[in-house]
C-alpha cells in the first residue's frame, strides 16, 4: 500500500535558494516582469491522512489558492513584493509567485482537506477516504 | 521478520535521498551547510543597508543576528516536523542548524540595527555608521 506522488515537470532552472524558476513572463517592453518558482515540499503519509509541508516564504493566507480536483492538487501563491536584482549588493535569490502540482495516488476525502499557514510554511492535511484506510480484520475463534 | 512487505516507492525515495546526499545537491539538511544558507538579497540607500532572507518555518526566537563592524552574521535552527511511524514520500525542505557571515561594504551602526520577520521573510535594516555616509559638499560660488 503505497502512494504515488508525481510532480508535473516543467522547464526549470535551479535557483540558489533551491527553488526552481519555472517560468517568466515578459512585459510589453520585453523585460522580465515576474517569475514563478516551484516551492519545496515534504510529504508524509500516515494511516489516516497525508500531510504536506511547503515552504512559501512571503505568502499571505489571502494570496494562496489551493485546488484539489481529479487527484490533482494544485497550489498557487501570489507574491506581491519582487525585485529585479538591479543595484543590489547581493542578489542571491529571485522573488516571485509559487506554483506546484501534485498527483495524489490515494483516495482522499476532499471535503475534509484543511490547510494552515505559519511563518511562511503551508501545512496541508489530506484525510484519506474511509475505504482507503487500512483495516484490521478480526479473526473469530470458534 | 517473517513477512517482509516490498514497498517500491519507499525504496525509490530512499534511493533518491541517498543519491542526493552523495552528490550533495541537497534535499536532506545539506542545504543548511555552513556559509551559503540562507540566500541573501542586500541593497542600500544613502542612510541604510537592507538585507532580506527567506527563512520559512523559523520564528524570531530561533534566529540570532549579530553585527560587528561591517560583518553581519545570521544563525538559526529549523527542526523537522515529527511523526510517529508513517512514510515520508518527499523531503525537499532542509533542516538543521545554519550559520552565515557576510561582509557589507561599510561599517554599520550596530546599536540601531532592527529586524522584522513576516511570513517567513526576514528583513533587516542596518543603518550606516556616520563615517561612511555619503556627504554632500556644498560648492560656494563667489
Amino acid at each position: 500500500m503505497s502512494t504515488t506522488m508525481t510532480t508535473t515537470n516543467q522547464n526549470e532552472t535551479l535557483q540558489q535558494n533551491g527553488n526552481r524558476r519555472v517560468s517568466e513572463y515578459l512585459n510589453e517592453n520585453g523585460q522580465q516582469a515576474r517569475s514563478t518558482f516551484q516551492p519545496r515540499f515534504d510529504i508524509w503519509e500516515g494511516d489516516e491522512e497525508l500531510i504536506l509541508y511547503g515552504d512559501l516564504p512571503g505568502v499571505n493566507t489571502d494570496d494562496l489558492d489551493i485546488q484539489f480536483e481529479n487527484r490533482r492538487l494544485t497550489i498557487h501563491a501570489k507574491v506581491d513584493r519582487w525585485h529585479d536584482g538591479e543595484g543590489y549588493l547581493y542578489s542571491e535569490y529571485g522573488v516571485g509567485d509559487f506554483h506546484r502540482t501534485f498527483t495524489i495516488g490515494e483516495a482522499i476525502n476532499s471535503e475534509a482537506i484543511s490547510a494552515e499557514m505559519h511563518d511562511g510554511v503551508l501545512t496541508l492535511h489530506l484525510p484519506k477516504s474511509d475505504h482507503a484506510k487500512p483495516r484490521r480484520i478480526q479473526v473469530k475463534a470458534n | 521478520m517473517l513477512a517482509t512487505r516490498w514497498e517500491p516507492w519507499t525504496e525509490l525515495n530512499r534511493l533518491s535521498r541517498e543519491m542526493d546526499r552523495l552528490f550533495s545537491r541537497g534535499t536532506n539538511g545539506s542545504v543548511m551547510g555552513v556559509g551559503s544558507y540562507p540566500a541573501l538579497n542586500v541593497w542600500e540607500d544613502d542612510d541604510n543597508l537592507f538585507a532580506e532572507a527567506e527563512l520559512p518555518g523559523f520564528c524570531m526566537d530561533d534566529l540570532e543576528i549579530y553585527v560587528t563592524g561591517n560583518q553581519l552574521t545570521l544563525k538559526g535552527e529549523r527542526k523537522p516536523p515529527e511523526h510517529e511511524g508513517g512514510t515520508w514520500h518527499r523531503q525537499e525542505r532542509g533542516y538543521g542548524k545554519f550559520s552565515r557571515m557576510v561582509e557589507l561594504p561599510g561599517d554599520i551602526d550596530a546599536e540601531n540595527v532592527s529586524a522584522e520577520f513576516k511570513n517567513g521573510v526576514l528583513h533587516i535594516t542596518l543603518p550606516k555608521s556616520e563615517a561612511v555616509k555619503p556627504r554632500r559638499i556644498e560648492v560656494k560660488a563667489n
